[in-house]
C-alpha cells in the first residue's frame, strides 16, 4: 500500500517535470520538500520512472548535500559554519538550539520535526551569523533572537 | 566615517529602462554587440576575469541553430553575496543582460542556475519572468529563460560542473579543451557569465564602452561590487571603482585594527598588512569575485587557514587525486603541525603539494586552494605552528 503512494507521487512529479535525465534533479529536489529526505524506494521509483539505473540516480543524489538521502525532519536547521559566521558566535548559537532541542548536531528528534546540520557559507556573511530553515534565511543571530525563532517552529 | 576612501559609485543597483536598452540592440548588429563589449574591457566578474566581449564572439562565430546562455548565481564563494541582492534588487537588469547576449550570440534560451541556499527568491523571479517573456514577445524576440535550482554544491558554480548539474549528472568538471563557447551545456555553443558581468554589459549597452571605462585602472576597467564582511563597521554590498590598494579599502572600511585581508574568498589570496599598500585588488594585482573578508589581531590565522581547508576538503567533487587527497592532506598535515605532531619543516612540505595541486588538480578549485593556503602559511607562519 505504502509503495504505491510513493508511486504515485513520483509518478506525479515525473508528468510534471517530464522523464528525460535533466529532469531528474528538479524531481528529487520535489521529492526532498515532500518527504524531507530520498528513501531507497523512491530512488528505485525515480529509476524506473526515467527509464535509467538505480546506481545513476543514487549517485547522483549523494553528489549534492541538499538531496539528503538519510531521514530528517519536517524542519532542517543548516547553520553556517564558515569564517565569517564562525567568527562572530556561530558556536554560540548552535548550543543555545542544541540545548532548546535537546539534539546534537546531525541528529533529528525522535518527532522528526527538527534535524541540525552545519552548511558551508549560505551567502549572509555581512548579517553574520546566519542559518537556514529550510529554505528560509535567518541572519544576525543571537542566542535570544534563535530562541525566539525556534520558539515560534515548535508551536508550529 | 564620511571621509571614503574609495569611490562609491552607483550603477548595479540604479533602475535602468530595460527597454529602451532593447530597442537599442534592436538597432545593432550582432557583432556591434560584441564589439562595444571588448571595447570597454569589460572583464567576467565570477573571478576568472575573462574578457565578456571575447567570450560573446567566440560563441557568435560557431555555426549552430542551438546556442545557450547561462547566468550564473550559484556565488557559493565564502564571503559572496552580492549576486543575491543584484538578483533580489534589480532582476530585470540580469534577465535584459541575457537579452543582450542572446541577440549577440543567437541564442532562444537561457538559464539562470540559482544556488539552493537562495530558493526562497524563486517566487519572486518567476513573477518578474513573466514580465519579461511578455516583453521579449512585444519585441518579436524569440528567447526565454528558465530557472534552475543548485542542491548545495559550491563546485556546481565551475562552469562545466554546472552544466552537468543541469543536465541532471553529478556536478563534476569537464576536461578543457574544449570551451564552453565551443561545446557548453548539452555540447551546444554556451556562453555563461556572473550575474554582476550580465548587469554591466546592459549599462555597456545603454551608454557605450567609453562611459564605462571612465572609472578603474588600465587592466581593471570600472567599477565592480564587493561583498565586505569580517571584522568591519561596515559590513555590506558596496559597489567600488577598480585598482584601488588594500591600504585604500582598509582605511575606508577596518576597524582600525586590521591584520590581514582575505580578498577573493577561500580561493582567493591572503593579504597581510605590511603589503597592504603594495597591493592593488584588481586583475593586476589581487583578483576577485568581490569578496573581502577583514581580520583584526584578535583573530588567530590558523583558524582561518583551518576553515578554509575543512571547506575544500568538503567541496572538493572528489574526481581527480590531486585535488581530492591533497586537501585532506592539507587539513590534516596543518591539524598536525598545530598539535606539534609535525615540525615546521613539514609545513613547507605542505606548501610544495599546494603548489603541485595547482598544476596537478582538473579544475579551478584544486588548482586555487594553494592561493589561501600559501599566502596565510607564508605571512603567518608562527600563527599555524604555536
Ligand atoms: C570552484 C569554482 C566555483 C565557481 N563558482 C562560481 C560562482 O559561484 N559564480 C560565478 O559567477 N562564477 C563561478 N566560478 C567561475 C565560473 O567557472 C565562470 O568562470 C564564470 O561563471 C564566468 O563568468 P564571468 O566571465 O562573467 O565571470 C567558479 C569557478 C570555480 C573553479
Ligand atoms: S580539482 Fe577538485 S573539484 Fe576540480 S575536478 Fe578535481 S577533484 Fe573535482
Ligand atoms: S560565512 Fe556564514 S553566511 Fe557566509
Amino acid at each position: 500500500m505504502d509503495t504505491i503512494i510513493e508511486n504515485e507521487l513520483v509518478r506525479e512529479l515525473a508528468n510534471q517535470h517530464g522523464r528525460t535525465r535533466e529532469s531528474l534533479i528538479p524531481i528529487l529536489q520535489d521529492l526532498v520538500v515532500h518527504k524531507r529526505f530520498l528513501s531507497k524506494q523512491d530512488m528505485v521509483d525515480v529509476a524506473r520512472e526515467l527509464n535509467i539505473s538505480a546506481a545513476d540516480v543514487y549517485g547522483t543524489a549523494t553528489f549534492y548535500t541538499f538531496l539528503d538521502t538519510e531521514l530528517r525532519g519536517k524542519y532542517v536547521i543548516r547553520i553556517c559554519k564558515t569564517i565569517s559566521c564562525a567568527m562572530k558566535g556561530k558556536n554560540e548559537i548552535l548550543s543555545t538550539i542544541e540545548e532548546i532541542l535537546k539534539l546534537n548536531l546531525g541528529e533529528t528528534t525522535p518527532d522528526r520535526k527538527f534535524s541540525l546540520l552545519e552548511a558551508n557559507c549560505i551567502g549572509w556573511c555581512h548579517k553574520a551569523p546566519a542559518m537556514l530553515i529550510n529554505d528560509t534565511p535567518y541572519t544576525e543571530l543571537t542566542p535570544e533572537k534563535v530562541t525566539e525563532i525556534l520558539r515560534e517552529y515548535i508551536k508550529k | 566615517m564620511s571621509d571614503t576612501h574609495v569611490k562609491r559609485v552607483d550603477h548595479i543597483f540604479k533602475k535602468a529602462n530595460c527597454r529602451e536598452v532593447l530597442e537599442k540592440i534592436m538597432d545593432m548588429k550582432p557583432d556591434d554587440i560584441c564589439q562595444e563589449l571588448l571595447e570597454s574591457d569589460l572583464k567576467g566578474r565570477g573571478g576568472a576575469g575573462f574578457p565578456t566581449g571575447l567570450k560573446w564572439r567566440f560563441a557568435a562565430n560557431e555555426e549552430d541553430p542551438v546556442k545557450y546562455i547561462i547566468c550564473n548565481a550559484d556565488e557559493g564563494e565564502p564571503g559572496t553575496f552580492k549576486d543575491r541582492e543584484i538578483l533580489d534588487q534589480v532582476p530585470e537588469k540580469v534577465f535584459c543582460g541575457m537579452a543582450v547576449a542572446s541577440r549577440a550570440i543567437g541564442a532562444k534560451m537561457g538559464y539562470i542556475y540559482l544556488r539552493g541556499e537562495y530558493k526562497f527568491l524563486i517566487p519572486m523571479l518567476n513573477e518578474e519572468l513573466l514580465k519579461f517573456h511578455k516583453t521579449m514577445d512585444e519585441f518579436n524576440l524569440n528567447f526565454r529563460i528558465q530557472i534552475r535550482l543548485g542542491s548545495g554544491a559550491y563546485i556546481c558554480g565551475e562552469e562545466s560542473a554546472l552544466f552537468e548539474s543541469i543536465e541532471g549528472k553529478r556536478g563534476e568538471p569537464r576536461n578543457k579543451p574544449p570551451y564552453p563557447t565551443k561545446s557548453g551545456l548539452f555540447g551546444k555553443p554556451t556562453v555563461i557569465n556572473n550575474v554582476e558581468t550580465l548587469v554591466y554589459t546592459v549599462m555597456i549597452m545603454r551608454y557605450g564602452a567609453a562611459h564605462f571605462k571612465e572609472l578603474g585602472t588600465k587592466d581593471s576597467r570600472g567599477s565592480k561590487v564587493f561583498s565586505v564582511s569580517g571584522d568591519t563597521p561596515k559590513a555590506g554590498i558596496f559597489e567600488l571603482e577598480l585598482g584601488m590598494s588594500v591600504d585604500e579599502f582598509v582605511q575606508d572600511f577596518g576597524d582600525g585594527d586590521t591584520k590581514a585581508v582575505q580578498v577573493g574568498g577561500a580561493s582567493g589570496f591572503c593579504v597581510p598588512r605590511k603589503k597592504f599598500e603594495e597591493t592593488i585588488i584588481g586583475f593586476e594585482g589581487v583578483p576577485t569575485g568581490g569578496s573581502m573578508k577583514l581580520f583584526n589581531s584578535t583573530r588567530s590565522m590558523y583558524n582561518l587557514l583551518h576553515n578554509y581547508l575543512d571547506f575544500f576538503t568538503e567541496e572538493s567533487c572528489g574526481q581527480c587525486t590531486p585535488c581530492r587527497v591533497g586537501c585532506q592532506q592539507l587539513l590534516k598535515g596543518v591539524e598536525a603541525v598545530k598539535r606539534g605532531d609535525k615540525n615546521s619543516k613539514y609545513l613547507e612540505e605542505l606548501v610544495k603539494l599546494a603548489k603541485t595541486m595547482k598544476r596537478a588538480s582538473k579544475c579551478g578549485l584544486g588548482q586555487s586552494v594553494g592561493n589561501a593556503f600559501g599566502s596565510i602559511v607564508e605571512n603567518f607562519k608562527e600563527e599555524i605552528i604555536y
